[in-house]
Order: structure tokens, then sequence, then C-alpha cells
């Protein structure tokens, strides 16, 4: 059986991964699919202490879904807030997106 | 009803007539009218059956009916007020009653009563007149009605309550309140016509020349309640009360507080009576309506200050022996045989129909006071009362004149005064009742012999002077007696004699009979009244009737004074001034016409000018009190001590706390207060300066700075807070 540590070393790679998208891409669109790796890499996480230490109780599958439909509903909200930005705007741009300052 | 209660009730009908026609009845000059002339007719019946009862009296001077009650506590007695019926008041009552009652009537016609509204009339000034066309459509002015009609009845019968008040009293503080609601009344009256600027200044002059004189004499009252501890005639007339104050020393050395306190009192007289060198209010007061200054001249006012002194002759008198005058009356005497000269002089000159007769009021009351300095107290009473008849005749016959005159100057429209003598002339013609009548009270004025009043009042000062060697007031008033008849006679040719010397003047018409009626009933007494005081021991006719007034009034006194003995040397002199006089002033006057100078003028030259300006004691006063006055008021008062003291002690207190403040400000204020604020605030500004470039409002930004805060904390968890 593959040890716990596989899964976590992969899911820390997954996380720094989307880490890295999140800080660095301009696109907020990727910034976006940067913040579903970070998810997936806690989902990874998630699932793997649930089989490794608890595989009797279903609490950890129940959670893994719950992040799944509130990640999916994330993104619903988070592209109809990009369309509506580049109606206004004509840029998804992240760093052109600072209306909120001093 | 008892004569007590009678006399208590004399006073009331006009007040409450008053009170009526101001609270109620003002709109309606019929009621007005009715309501003034019932109460004072009212007055008059009770003043008949007290005066009638009072002469049918034995021993009324002894025994005076009185009636007293308790009015105010002062300390533990009574201050008591109450009515006193001796035979003083008795006669008093009775010329008071009948002139006042007439003077009603006449102003009914007076004010035009019946009359259509003006055309254009307005409350304060006298009515203009009224157009009013007749049956063929030709329009005529006629009269007007005075547009405060009510208002003047009112105002009279408040006076009237006044000297109602002031007769019946029977003690010195009632009798003040009467006298000061005259000199109110008096006032308010003067003023009657208060749109006329000259009437506003009449009525102040009234009122504060009068009132130098009531300030000596309130202190004359407060002097002797201070001393007899009463201000009841009863108490203050007893013999020895009076003895007492004439032997007790005054503040002032070598007067009896009697003394004192006599000349006190008698300076208020000099106030109401007009006397020098107070006179100088009474010509002015001609302002009013003319049954106003009947009012003032005649019945009461004026008779209100030689009233008191009569009524207290007891205490003038205090300490007198035998033919020597005691302070006051030595005062009395010089004063008033001097107004009686002085003011006689002016009448001559003057040319207003009612300012000649306010000058020979003057004159007549110096006549009254001198024969009470003197010491003849009935005869003094007695030219009291036949003045006050025969004056009072002669104020409304010259408001007749003027009113026969205005009308004549609305037929014709000239612009000329009605009230100027030279004016008139022949009127006697036109208005024969007021003519005849104005004759007789003239020549009662004159001392025309035998059959005037005036003549035995008159006579009766002469010979009380002669008789007793005063030679200086018998010889005054001996002249200021011829300088009367002259002037009298003067005016009377002016007037009524020759011709006509305006259109006006011939146009005038005779007055109705609200006016003519108190003529002709003033003028039987103007005769009449003399008849009761024709000495005994007079040639022909003395003792045809006895000498009724001098018993009767005489026995007011304690001592009843002694009748002078006959002497043809005063009957021949009054004889002899009355008659020249009277010749004298026929013989200048009767022939002046239109526009012609004063027949005096030229042989009087400069003197002439010196008494028409009335010695410029109007100018004197102005130089030597109403300037000053000004003077202190605005500029000492208001300039130097307001302005300059006051203001300036204000402001230089103002300007103190001003620099307090300012020091406050610039150092405590400014730099402790206000820069700890301004510290606080600037520092949190700039606070929030410097830390505001990390608000970039880029979202990627945030979120390095959210991860380089979790790495840290979470190193520093690590590393320093979770070692095992």
């Amino acid at each position: 059986m593959i040890p716990l540590s596989y899964f976590l070393v992969f899911a820390a790679a997954l996380f720094s991964i989307g880490l890295y998208g999140v800080l660095a891409r301009k696109n907020a669109v990727a910034i976006l699919m940067g913040v579903e790796l970070i998810l997936n890499a806690v989902l990874v996480n998630v699932l793997a202490f649930w089989r490794y230490r608890t595989p009797d109780k279903l609490d950890g599958q129940a959670f893994a879904v719950m992040v799944f439909a509130v990640a999916a509903a994330e993104v619903a909200v988070g592209l109809a807030l990009f369309i509506s930005i580049y109606r206004r705007r004509n840029t998804i741009a992240a760093d052109e997106i600072d209306l909120l300052k001093w | 009803m008892t004569t007590e209660n009678i006399t208590w009730l004399l006073p009331l009908p006009p007040v409450l007539a008053f009170f009526l026609i101001v609270l109620l009845t003002n709109r309606s000059r019929w009621l007005s009218h009715t309501l003034a002339i019932g109460a004072v007719l009212l007055s008059f019946v009770g003043s008949m059956v007290v005066f009638f009862r009072a002469i049918g009296t034995e021993h009324l001077g002894e025994h005076p009916i009185t009636s007293a009650v308790n009015w105010f506590p002062t300390g533990s007695e009574w201050f008591r007020i109450g009515i006193w019926v001796d035979p003083f008041t008795a006669v008093s009552l009775f010329f008071v009653a009948w002139t006042v009652l007439m003077i009603f009537i006449y102003s009914v016609g007076y004010h035009n009563y019946g009359q259509p509204k003006g055309d254009h009339d307005v409350p304060g000034l006298p009515p203009h007149g009224a157009t009013i066309k007749d049956e063929h459509g030709h329009e005529h002015r006629v009269p007007s009605i005075e547009p405060m009609y009510s208002r003047f009845f009112a105002f009279i019968s408040l006076f009237a309550f006044g000297m109602y008040t002031l007769v019946v009293s029977d003690n010195l503080l009632t009798l003040f309140v009467g006298w000061e609601i005259m000199g109110l009344c008096s006032y308010l009256l003067i003023g009657f016509w208060y749109a006329k600027t000259t009437a506003r200044a009449a009525m102040i002059k009234a009122f504060l020349t009068t009132r130098v004189g009531d300030v000596f004499m309130l202190l004359g009252l407060a002097y002797l309640y201070f001393k007899v501890g009463s201000l009841s005639y009863e108490v203050i007339f007893a013999p020895e009360t009076i003895q007492r104050l004439a032997e007790l020393p005054s503040v002032i050395v070598g007067l009896s507080a009697a003394a004192l306190i006599g000349i006190l009192i008698f300076i208020g007289t000099v106030g109401k009576s007009a006397q020098f060198p107070l006179h100088v209010w009474l010509p002015d007061a001609m302002e009013g309506p003319t049954p106003v200054s009947a009012m003032i001249h005649a019945a009461t006012m004026v008779s209100a200050g030689v009233y008191l002194v009569i009524r207290f002759f007891p205490i003038l008198s205090a300490g007198m022996e035998h033919d020597s005058l005691t302070p006051p009356m030595l005062a009395m005497a010089v004063i008033g045989a001097f107004t009686a000269i002085f003011s006689a002089t002016i009448a001559l000159t003057q040319k207003d129909i009612k300012r000649v007769l306010a000058y020979s009021t003057i004159s007549q009351l110096g006549y009254m006071v001198a024969a009470l300095g003197i010491g003849a107290y009935v005869a003094a009473a007695f030219h009291l009362i036949t003045h006050a008849f025969f004056k009072a005749l002669l104020f409304l016959g010259s408001g007749s004149v003027i009113h026969g005159m205005e009308h004549g100057v609305m037929h014709t429209g000239e612009h000329i005064d009605p009230q100027d003598m030279t004016n008139m002339g022949g009127l006697r013609k036109k208005m024969p009742i007021t003519f005849w009548t104005f004759l007789i009270g003239g020549l009662a004025l004159s001392g025309f012999p035998l059959v005037t009043a005036g003549f035995w009042s008159k006579d009766e000062i002469l010979a009380d002077a002669f008789g007793h060697g005063h030679w200086a007031v018998f010889l005054t008033l001996a002249l200021a007696a011829f300088l009367t008849a002259f002037y009298t006679m003067r005016q009377i040719s002016l007037s009524f004699l020759g011709e006509p010397r305006t259109g006006a003047a011939e146009h005038a018409v005779e007055s109705r009979w609200t006016m003519t009626f108190p003529l002709a009933v003033l003028a039987v007494f103007a005769v009449a009244a003399g008849w009761v005081g024709i000495p005994e021991h007079f040639p022909v006719v003395g003792g045809l009737i006895p000498n009724w007034f001098h018993e009767f009034v005489g026995g007011t006194l304690a001592e009843h004074p002694e009748t002078v003995a006959f002497n043809w040397i005063p009957l021949l002199t009054s004889l002899v001034v009355a008659l020249g006089g009277l010749y004298l002033g026929w013989l200048v006057y009767r022939g002046v016409h239109a526009g012609q100078a004063d027949p005096l003028q030229r042989p009087l030259g400069p003197v002439y000018t010196v008494l028409f300006r009335k010695y410029y004691f109007d100018e004197l006063y102005d130089l030597l009190f109403v300037r000053p006055a000004i003077w202190l008021s605005e500029t000492f008062a208001y300039l130097w001590l307001d302005r300059g003291l006051i203001d300036g002690t204000l402001h230089l207190v103002a300007r103190a706390a001003f620099s307090v403040g300012g020091y406050l400000r610039n150092w405590i204020d400014k730099p402790i207060v206000n820069g700890f604020g301004d510290f606080v605030g600037e520092s949190v500004k700039s606070l929030g300066r410097t830390l505001r470039f990390i608000q970039t409002g880029r979202v990627q930004q945030y979120m390095v700075m959210a991860l380089v805060i979790a790495f840290g904390t979470l190193f520093y968890y690590l590393f320093f807070l979770a070692q095992p």
C-alpha cells in the first residue's frame, strides 16, 4: 500500500502550484483556477487522512463532498463577477482591478 | 337724611359719572353729558341742602357739623377721614356747586352738541367745522361737534369730584388728595387738544409749576403731622395746638413751628393759585377749552389754593399780636400785593381775550392772598366767592365771544385769530346776551360802585388794609384796582363797543341757550352775591340788609374778627379807582379802528413791549430753569455722566476682560488645548497616511501579505510558543 506521506507530498505540491497561480498570475480566471487547485490539495489531504486514520467513519467523505459543492458554487459566483467586471472595465487583469484602495 | 350723610355723599356722583363715562357710555354723547350733568346736579342739590341747613344752625363756627371714620392705622392710633362743615365750608360749597353746575351746562353748548360731525376733524384738535347743504343747495360752513365730547365730560366730572372732596374734607390729607386730583385733571384738560404743540407744552408747564408748590406743601403737611400727630382740623385748629405750635421753635432759627408750616403751606398756594413767582403756568393754561379755563380759574383749582390759606388762617396767624403780622402773613401780604399789581400791568397789554382774563385772575387772587396777609379773613373769603362768580361769568362770556367769532370766521373764511380782541369790535349788537352779561361781569371785576358784588368785596379788603394801617398794601391794591378797571374797560370796549373791525366780527352770532343760560345765572350772582356782605356802617345802604356774611363766616374763627370802623378814605379811593379806571379805559379804547396799534403803545414805549412780553418771565425761567435742566440732562447727565463716566467705566472693564481673554487664548487655549487636539488629529492622520500605502486595492498583494503574516505567525508559534 502506498504510504500516507506520498499523498501528503502530492497535496503539498498541488497546494504550492495553486498558490503560485493565485499570487503570480495576472488573469483573474487563472487566479480562480489556482484557488481551485488549493481547494483540491486540501481535499486530497482530507481524503488521505480519512482513509489512513479513521476509515470506519463517514465524516471525511461527507466533508469532501461538501467542499466540492462549495467550490463549484464559488466558481460559479466568481466567474459571474468576472463577467460583470469585464463588461464594465473591459479587462479581467487582477492588477488593474484596484478600485478598493486609498 | 342727616346733614352729615348728605355731606359724605357730595363728592360721590361726579366720580361715579367719571367711571361710568370712561368705562361704559363714552360712545354715546347724549348719555355721557346727561350722566355728568345729572351727577353734578345731584351734588348741587345736596350742596344746597347742606348750605341751607348750615346757615340755619346756631353757633356753627364753634360746633361744626362733622363726622369721621377710621381710615388706616398709624401705629397704635388711626388716621381718620371725615367731613367738616363749618360756615366757611358752607359758603364754599355754595359757590362751587353753582359755578360747577353752570360750567357743565355751558360745556354742552360750547362743544357744539347737536351739530354735525366735522369734515376732517380729528381727536386732539379743536373742531374745524362741517359743510352742510340747505334745501336750496347752498353750502354752509357750520360749527362741528367736538370729536372727544364724552372724554371732556369725564374729565370735568373728575375735576368736580376733586373740588368737592377738597371742600368737605375734615383733614389736610384728603384735602391734599382732592388738590392733586385737580392738578391731574387740569393737566389733562389743558392738554385736551393734545395734537396742538402749544397745548402739550402748556399742560406740562402747568403740571410742573404747580408741582413745585405741591412739594413744599407736602413738606409742610409732613412737618405739621410730625409736630402735632394729626392732620384733622379738629386737632390742628384747636386753640391749644395753635398755642403750642406758635411757641415751639422750628428747625429754622427765628421761626416758630407754626410760621414754618404756614410758609410751606403757603408755597403750595403760590403754585396752585398762580402767585408770583409761580404764576407762569396760568396764562398758558388758556390752551384748554374755555369751560376748562372757567373751571380752573374760577370755580375750582385756583380757588382751592386760596381756600387752603383761608382754611389755614388760624395757624398762619398763630402768635399774632394785635396788628403785627406773623412771618407767613407778611410773606402773603408782600407776595399777594405784588402779584396783584404785577399781573394787572401785564393784563393791560394782552390781546387775547382769555389771556387778559387769566392775568386778571392772577391779580385778583393776589388780592385775596394779600387780604389774608393783613388779617382780613372775612374779606378774603368774601372776595374768593364773589370773584368765583364773576370770573366764571367772564370766562364763559369770553368763550361765547370766541364761539361767535369762530362762527364769523367760518362764514367769511378769513384767516384771523378769533380770540384776538383787535379783530373784534361791535359785538354788542350781534351778541346782546353775551354783551350784557359780560358787561355785568366786567363791572363786577372792576368794582363798579354799589350794585356789583366785586365792589363790596374789594371795598372790604381796602377798608381792612386802611383800617389796620397797612399803607403799602392799601396803596398797591388801590393802584391794582385802578389798573383792573382800566383793562376791563379796554377789553369790553375792544370786543363789544365801536364798529366791527373784521368781517368775522360782523358775522358773529349769539350762542345757543345752553351757553347763554349759565351766563345769565352767573350774572345774577355777580351782582347779588355782594349784597350779603354790605358793611353796617356804610352810608345810605348800610344796614338795609344785615352784614350776614361777616357774622356767618367770621364765626369760623375761634376769635370773632372785628369789623373795621367805617372810613371815607378807602371808600372814596375805591370809588375813584373803579370809576376812573373804567372811564379812562373807555376814553382810550372807544375809537380803535381796524389795523390801529394799541393806543398805549406810543406813550408807554419800551415799557409796553416789556409788559406785552410779560416782563420776560417765560424767557427768564427758560434761561434759569429749562435750559439748565436740559443742559443737566443732555450734556451733564447724558454726555458726561452716562457716556463719559458710566460708559467709560464699562468700556474699561470690557477692555480689561478682553485683554485677559486674549492672554488666555494665546497662551493657554491655543498652544495647550488646541495643540493637544491638533496633535491627536495630526498623528492619526499621519499614521493613516503612512499606512495607506499598503492598501493598494490589488487583491494579490493582499494575499501575499496574508501569507507572509500567516507564515510569520506560524513561525513564531512553532519556534517560540510551542517549545516543548
